[in-house]
């Protein structure tokens, strides 16, 4: 017994082969998203890791809510309300800014946590050395605190960045510019869709697999290979 | 004709809410289901079963959820099974729950102490019987905490399966929005019925996890960074 339509389907993975400078266009297009909103990323949860460290509980409370109503919702949902949600209150923005706006702000909240883990694992003790040792505050912050903070706390951040990566496929919902979006426009041209997306899930998986590589390196050259970790 | 954003929209949005609670416990329970088994054959002695854990892991943590669904979704087509996008987000969300789950609990098994295997093994128990006696029950209460965090993930989740037509609030939301043009609105709501939903558990997770002793808290938190 056949199943009916089942059997005449043949996987034509040419029609793959002939659009792959696509593919890989689009793979391009998701790193420098995603890259962007690593970098930015990393710089709100640095920022607000210190505001999460001041005296004015104001600030405080006002990070810690910002953390929360992230961690608690759907990226999408995020994304959306962004896109669609924005423009009714005078804020129109590309599907491309959305999307990387959207993926800041989810990663964002994530790096407060995993950098504020790291800059409670510092001793005071340490601290307090580098202020014996007359240390400005700021060199204290940034050499004492900061980076051997980034450096516990590495690993953490890379696996966060992986995720944001493979989570900006979501963005191709309003259109924005990577790789899903690249391949749904293609899909809708030939009917393909099985083997498009076949490809590009293994291009998703090298793109983490390279990424995990690239951080294994980063980690080495900036913390150096005898940096030990508790 | 656009319609007012009323208490009937409302609703309508609270009673999908069902869809997307139904779904995760679809997605944890069969994610669990196949989780648990995967775990067991990462931590085991057999070296081919135990690669192709790894591998299992490595390639559904390695891609999007999204793609995952759709290859699920576009797959059972091909395979001669009607499109349906009950099966397809429920399938997707499992496959997807179970690698996560999988290398968390592998995480929580190994947190326990080398000589508790030696012991088991003492007392001459047989393979299946130290893992279900002694490991597992010490593994089970140091999984809980981030089990219970992972439900929040699932959660989440869900909203993907939207994306594929299967409507559950996200895809309510999108509804609601068509027909009323009140995107802030619907969406803000929207975000606020997530988070009821996923900020209790949060929260017990972060309590179960404080009440670990700090030895086994850090093993949690190995496990759920990763």
């Amino acid at each position: 017994m056949h199943g009916d339509g089942a059997v005449t389907y043949v996987f034509q993975f040419s029609a793959v082969w002939r659009e792959f400078d696509q593919l890989l266009f689009g793979a391009w297009l998701t790193v420098r998203l995603s890259v962007s909103a690593m970098v930015l990323g990393l710089v709100v949860g640095i920022l607000c890791a210190i505001g999460k460290a001041s005296r004015s509980r104001l600030l405080r409370g006002v990070i810690q809510g910002y953390i929360e109503a992230i961690r608690n919702t759907p990226f999408l949902v995020q994304l959306l309300l962004i896109y669609l949600g924005l423009p009714s209150i005078g804020l129109r923005l590309t599907p491309g800014e959305a999307a990387l706006l959207a993926m800041v702000i989810n990663l964002g909240a994530y790096a407060t946590e995993i950098v504020r883990a790291g800059i409670e694992s510092v001793p005071v003790g340490q601290i307090e050395a580098g202020q014996a040792l007359g240390l400005k505050r700021w060199h204290i912050f940034r050499f004492v605190i900061l980076m051997p903070a980034l450096r516990t706390v590495f690993p953490a951040l890379g696996s966060q960045f992986i995720l944001i990566m493979l989570a900006s496929s979501v963005v191709s919902v309003i259109s924005a510019e990577e790789l899903t979006a690249v391949t749904d426009t293609i899909v809708a041209r030939n009917f393909r869709s099985f083997e498009f997306y076949v490809t590009i899930t293994l291009i998703y998986l090298v793109l983490s697999l390279a990424f995990q590589g690239t951080f294994a390196l980063i980690d080495r050259a900036l913390f150096g290979r005898w940096s030990e970790r508790p | 004709m656009i319609r007012e954003f009323s208490a009937t929209e409302v609703w309508f949005l609270v009673q999908s809410v069902r869809w997307t609670v139904l779904l995760a416990l679809i997605a944890f329970i069969g994610g669990g289901v196949v989780g648990l088994i995967i775990a067991v054959v990462r931590v085991g002695n057999a070296a081919v079963p135990r690669a192709v854990a790894v591998a299992y892991i490595k390639l559904f943590q390695g891609t999007p959820l999204l793609m995952q669904l759709y290859l699920v979704y576009f797959g059972s087509t091909l395979l001669g099974f009607a499109t349906n996008a009950w099966i397809a987000a429920a399938l997707g969300l499992t496959i997807y729950s179970s690698a996560f789950l999988a290398e968390i609990w592998r995480g929580c098994i190994q947190a326990v102490p080398r000589g508790q295997w030696d012991g088991a093994r003492a007392l001459a128990l047989s393979y299946p019987a130290q893992l279900r006696l002694v490991i597992m029950p010490q593994a089970l209460r140091i999984a809980i905490p981030p089990t219970v965090g992972f439900l929040v993930q699932i959660l989440k989740g869900t909203s993907l399966a939207s994306i594929i037509g299967f409507t559950e609030l996200t895809r309510a939301a999108q509804m609601v929005n068509n027909a009323t043009f009140r995107p802030f609105i619907v969406y803000a709501l929207v975000a606020a019925l997530y988070f009821s939903l996923c900020w209790p558990l949060s929260a017990l997770s972060r309590r179960l996890e404080r009440r670990l002793d700090p030895e086994q808290a850090r093993a949690v938190k190995v496990t759920a960074t990763q």
